[in-house]
């Protein structure tokens, strides 16, 4: 076992402004599936036993522990917690051989559970998301101030995951906290 | 002070007195005031000074289409100049100030331009400032830019936010009149996603200005109501304060929210004004109309405005400009002012209508047939000369003026995307055109259907049309009775004989600059407007384009339509930089990027350079280093005496897998790599299409179907993208996956002949040249079990390796190097001294990979293989690409070890002539070489590779260089690269 310690980029930072909490989720081990030429049918057999559904554009698949979002034609992105899954990516290629390329993603991205009763007012000042009509699973690839971020409605009304890139959190997290300002 | 001018009734807040300062005088309105009609109420009908002759000016409308009453608002960094004082909303403690005077704004010493006028006519600034031509730049356009011009900047820093932000509606309406009120309720009611926007901080447009009821409301209760009922619906979003500033493509429209302009000072974190980017399905424009002015001389003073704005005054704001008032008009509407205002109790001197057969009334005289020909009044009117019927004179003692010469529908927005509006014989305007942008269509007055009656029937009739094509099934809304009158207009643009008629009032183009215009050839209607300067500056003409155009086509002997039309660009009114910036102001102009290593940098003191966005370590000071020469010294020798570290983070990394990956790359680089075994790193050149260089780096074989691609920090990005084409575009028939993982995984080079010592207790194998030689990469583990990428690789020249972790063990990882180093006293170093290592080395980078250069110009030429086609590979045997004398890529180093060898500088013969004729080449990079104790450069020169040993010059005009230089090897550190095969 090795004695290195993980650090999240920027600490678990939780900001509660007004109504929002802004938390980043340290928690989130994530890998990316794209499907191989042959292997679409076995990648997405087993995307469904896992997941309980294959994401098709724009939507994801919220399930326990793992879960996924579509992300490109024949690719997903698949998430599960950092705890029980911090070798995603090697587990998800044990189940999907050669039918599907695998990528270990969880350091590329930062990823941010935004809450709270004013949480579509502060992602109108964010992102071109139509948030209002989202409905839970919803799920769309958008610019946080000039990142490319994804943003996932969760199940909860006032929910949102935004994942961004992790180098810019700071930059993103500055984005994030400066709009709750603005709408609390 | 009194509100001398204050009237009954009125939608303002009486019992809310706010007190506010214009030009330092202080005076007190009412909540629901504007600057304007707060300013009226007080008496004071002067607020500002005409662009160029310095003419006197008052307010000549009540709403966003004013020209004259300008003014500055607020203080210090939030000081703004060029607002409207008909729009600018009061709040206590509100400060403005008149601008473009020298003096006061009663004695302004401009004022002389007025006297001058015969010499400062259109066109007067091309014709008199033409020599010396000198003089222009340096005395003539100062001074005049000083003379004629409008606000002033503080010149600090606005203190406040300004947010961007996206809506999304099945239907934006943009305007909150009788007509947009209209099809809100019948949207509303639908269920659909509803956006009314106003520019107005009261929705109801000219509702809240007129008397006539709706129903049995009054038109202000009924709007007041309506909007009472939209603004239970979740579905109706009312943004008041908002102007809808544009119509761009896909049904995309922008709109600034006012949202902190009425206040003093915005709450903490809030901002200012809001840009909203609008989806909308549909769109409905309920602009409304703007009513036109009509030319006589001295139409311009202070007191004479709009007959609909003095309607407005009275209706809305109780106030009026003065307790005599008269009206000039060629249409009925005029009268509704007259009676509005008799009816306040307010002194109607006379209507004057040019009609003979004018309506009459028992409460007013009305002079038939009769024209205003001339008026009287320094600061403000006194008096108004009327040519009667009968050709008689009269002079009418009066204070106010209002002008009513019809009415003009608002379709600017229907332009935006290149419609032209068309002619309206009826209403004697013009009207929205055929072509509309996508999914708009137009309700009320702004299709020229001017009632009340029609503006709801139409409102509510268009909302449902809009929404039928989006598969909603609205309801009919049954309109209550209103006011539908006949705007019964007789056209008539000017009083004939007049000279010194104001058409434009904001740039005071007169009735006489048009006519002059046109008699110096100026024909079509685009160059009158920019000879004249009619209809430009921030109200863009909405009161004075029409007059212009009319003057034209009688000048012509034509129609109007003949004449033609300017169309309209956005924005609809003034927009301020600081909403069009947001949030991306300063610091936070653009997103920065930081290493794995950033915090543990910031520990060391790191000096840190932008390289794109990401933050890198320049250099690490150390204490007693006074200059990052010193630092930058220390840390390359260190390195190649000992080991040294450095983030290597931000080198793109893009994850190349499938069967078909290896032909992938064979395609990418030009040199080969189908047959590179795994366990492998190869150096990789990329071409583009042209077949100069695009970028260069290493390509790791992981396994047969795996592969990372590393590639410079800069390119990064579009070597990504263009990897993304060629798989999708160019052989969407491979079996290749890629994705990014630059910032997935931490990098760092350790590099020196103590890095093998150094890994070795932290990698969990062998490290062994045997075991891991040069140009070796495998999956490892570290520190016991953590995953992690090794690959023998050397930019320095060094013995040196790339050690690579998941990016959330960058932080741990970087300090176990540094533990584990301690005993090599291992050296962290930045990008400066990366550099310098690698111009000794002699490799290739950024400032060699520029754009222009191909594999030949790099010494690489026969890296680009025969046996197989890569993208550039063809085009790279260009007859131009391979001349005996092309550029190679060479060393430069000063004879005298003391002499600078800049980048930049070019190469020229020892002996001969110094120009870009005889130009040999030129220096890329540059740096002092720590290891040799002197600079060096690489360059590119021609025929270089014959050329070793040569002396040359150096120059740089331009730094005052001149080197005797001697052309060398590129590689100035172990040529045979023994170091690095340690």
């Amino acid at each position: 076992m090795h004695n290195l310690t993980p650090t999240s980029a920027l600490g678990g930072v939780t900001d509660t402004i007004g109504t929002i909490t802004i938390t980043e989720n340290a928690g989130v081990s994530l890998a990316s599936v794209a499907a191989r030429m042959s292997g679409e049918k076995k990648t997405t057999q087993v995307l469904k036993k896992l997941l309980g559904g294959v994401p098709g554009p724009g939507r994801s698949q919220q399930h326990d522990p793992e879960a996924g979002f579509w992300m490109g034609p024949d690719q997903w992105m698949i998430g599960a917690p950092m705890a029980t899954h911090e070798l995603l990516a090697d587990q998800l290629k044990n189940l999907l051989g050669d039918a599907a390329s695998v990528t270990d993603q969880t350091g590329a991205w930062v990823v941010f559970d935004v809450t709270g009763a004013a949480m579509r007012d502060l992602m109108e000042l964010l992102c071109a998301v139509p948030i209002r009509t989202m409905v839970a699973g919803d799920t769309q690839r958008t610019v946080i101030h000039h990142l490319g971020c994804f943003v996932i409605r969760r199940n909860a009304d006032d929910h949102v995951r935004i994942l961004g890139p992790r180098a810019s959190a700071g930059s993103l997290h500055h984005a994030l906290v400066a709009a709750a300002h603005s709408v609390a | 002070m009194t509100q001398s001018n204050r009237l009954d009734g009125g939608q303002i807040n009486r019992d809310a007195s706010l007190k506010f300062t214009f030009d330092g005088k202080t005076y007190h309105g009412h909540d629901g005031d504007t600057l304007a009609s707060a300013l009226m109420a007080n008496g004071v009908r002067l607020m500002g000074r005409s662009f160029k002759y310095h003419r006197p000016r008052g307010p000549l409308t009540a709403g966003s289409e004013e020209p004259n009453a300008l003014v500055e608002l607020r203080t210090g960094g939030r000081q703004e100049p060029n607002t409207r004082a008909t729009t600018a909303e009061l709040y206590d403690g509100l400060t403005a100030r008149s601008q473009n005077k020298l003096g006061s704004l009663n004695f302004d010493l401009l004022a002389i331009n007025d006297r001058l006028s015969n010499f400062l006519t259109a066109g007067f600034y091309y014709k008199t400032f033409m020599w010396p031509a000198a003089f222009w730049e340096k005395l003539y356009e100062p001074i005049i830019r000083h003379a004629a011009g409008l606000g002033s900047l503080s010149k600090q820093d606005d203190p406040d936010l300004y947010d961007k932000g996206f809506l999304h509606c099945d239907l934006l309406i943009i305007g909150a009149g009788p007509a947009g009120l209209a099809a809100a309720q019948t949207a509303g009611r639908s269920g659909a996603q509803v956006i009314l926007a106003d520019e107005d901080f009261r929705m109801g447009g000219r509702l809240n200005s007129e008397t006539f009821a709706i129903g049995d409301q009054s038109g202000g209760d009924w709007a007041t109501a309506t909007v009472a009922e939209l603004a239970t619906m979740p579905n109706v979003r009312l943004m008041p304060r908002t102007t809808v500033i544009g119509s761009f493509d896909h049904g995309i429209f922008p709109a600034v929210e006012r949202v902190s302009d009425h206040v003093a000072v915005p709450a903490a974190g809030k901002p200012r004004q809001i840009l909203w980017r609008i989806y909308a399905k549909q769109s409905l424009l309920c602009a409304g109309a703007t009513e036109r002015p009509i030319g006589f001389d001295n139409n311009d003073r202070p007191g004479i405005m709009l007959a609909s704005a003095m309607r407005s005054y009275a209706n809305r704001w109780a106030v009026t400009a003065d307790r005599r008032v008269a009206i000039f008009t060629n249409n009925d509407d005029g009268h509704r002012t007259a009676a509005d205002l008799h009816a306040k109790g307010v002194k109607i001197a006379a209507v004057v209508d040019i009609r003979t057969d004018a309506p009459t009334s028992i409460d007013f005289e009305v002079l038939a047939g009769a024209q205003v020909t001339n008026t009287k009044g320094r600061l403000g009117l006194t008096f108004a000369e009327v040519q009667l019927a009968d050709g008689s004179a009269r002079t009418l003692d009066v204070g106010a003026l209002g002008m009513s010469g019809g009415w003009n529908p608002n379709v600017h927005m229907t332009c935006h995307q290149r419609g032209r509006p068309t002619w309206q014989p009826d209403i004697a305007a013009f009207g929205p055109g055929e072509t509309l942008p996508d999914g708009m269509s137009i309700a009320g007055s702004a299709t020229g259907a001017f009632s009340t009656a029609a503006a709801l029937t139409t409102g509510s009739k268009a909302a449902a049309a809009a929404l039928r094509n989006l598969g909603f099934k609205p309801k009919a809304t049954r309109q209550p009775r209103t006011e539908d009158m006949p705007t019964n207009v007789t056209p008539f643009w000017y009083v004939e004989g007049c000279s010194r008629a104001w058409l434009d009032q904001q740039n005071d183009v007169t009735v006489k600059d048009v006519k002059l215009a046109h008699q110096e050839g100026f024909r079509s209607v685009e160059h009158l407007k920019r000879y004249t300067t009619l209809g430009m500056a921030t109200d863009q003409g909405k009161t004075s384009n029409m007059g212009g155009l009319a003057i034209m086509a009688e000048l012509a002997g034509k129609a109007i339509p003949e004449v033609g039309t300017t169309i309209f660009r956005p924005p609809y009114t003034p927009t301020s930089m600081g909403v069009l910036a947001g949030r991306s102001v300063g610091k936070h102009f653009h997103p920065t990027r930081l290493t794995p290593t950033h915090t543990w940098a910031v520990e060391q003191g790191a000096v840190f350079v932008e390289v794109g966005n990401w933050m890198r370590a320049q250099w690490f000071p150390q204490t007693g280093e006074t200059t990052w020469r010193e630092s930058v010294d220390r840390e390359v020798l260190a390195t190649r005496n000992s080991v040294g570290v450095c983030d290597v983070t931000t080198l793109g990394k893009v994850d190349v897998q499938g069967a078909d990956a290896a032909i992938f790359l064979n395609k990418i680089y030009c040199n080969g790599f189908a047959k590179l075994a795994v366990g492998k790193v190869r150096y990789g050149l990329m071409l583009r299409e042209d077949g100069i260089a695009m970028d260069d780096g290493t390509a790791a074989r992981l396994a047969e179907d795996h592969f990372v691609v590393t590639t410079t920090t800069a390119n990064a990005l579009p070597v990504y993208r263009h990897m993304e084409f060629v798989r999708q575009c160019l052989f969407p028939d491979m079996d290749v996956q890629l994705i990014s993982t630059t910032e997935a995984w931490a990098q760092y080079a350790v590099a020196g002949p103590n890095s093998r010592k150094l890994l070795e207790k932290i990698v969990d194998q062998d490290m062994s040249n045997e075991a891991f030689p040069f140009m070796a990469c495998a999956n490892i583990t570290v520190c016991g079990g953590l995953r992690a990428r090794l690959f023998r690789i050397s930019f320095s020249g060094e013995l040196a390796y790339e050690i690579a972790v998941p990016s959330i063990y960058g932080d741990a990882l970087i300090r176990k190097i540094m533990e584990a180093g301690a005993e090599f006293d291992v050296t962290p170093y930045g990008t400066e001294a990366l550099g310098v290592m690698r111009i000794e080395k002699g490799h290739a980078a950024g400032n060699e990979l520029n754009g222009t250069t191909s594999a030949q110009n790099l010494g690489m030429g026969r890296m680009v293989s025969k046996i197989k086609d890569s993208i550039g590979s063809t085009l790279s045997e260009r007859e131009g690409l391979n001349r005996e004398n092309d550029l190679r890529q060479v060393g430069i180093k000063p004879v005298n070890p003391a002499d600078p060898v800049p980048a930049g500088g070019h190469l020229m013969n020892a002996v001969g002539p110094v120009d870009a004729a005889h130009d040999q080449g030129y220096a890329t990079s540059a740096a002092f070489s720590p290891n040799l104790g002197h600079m060096i450069a690489l360059g590119f020169l021609k025929d270089g590779a014959n050329r070793i040993g040569e002396r040359m010059r150096l120059v740089s005009p331009l730094t005052d260089v001149d080197t005797e230089v001697e052309i060398t090897s590129a590689h100035f550190i172990d040529p045979e690269g023994e170091r690095l095969r340690a």
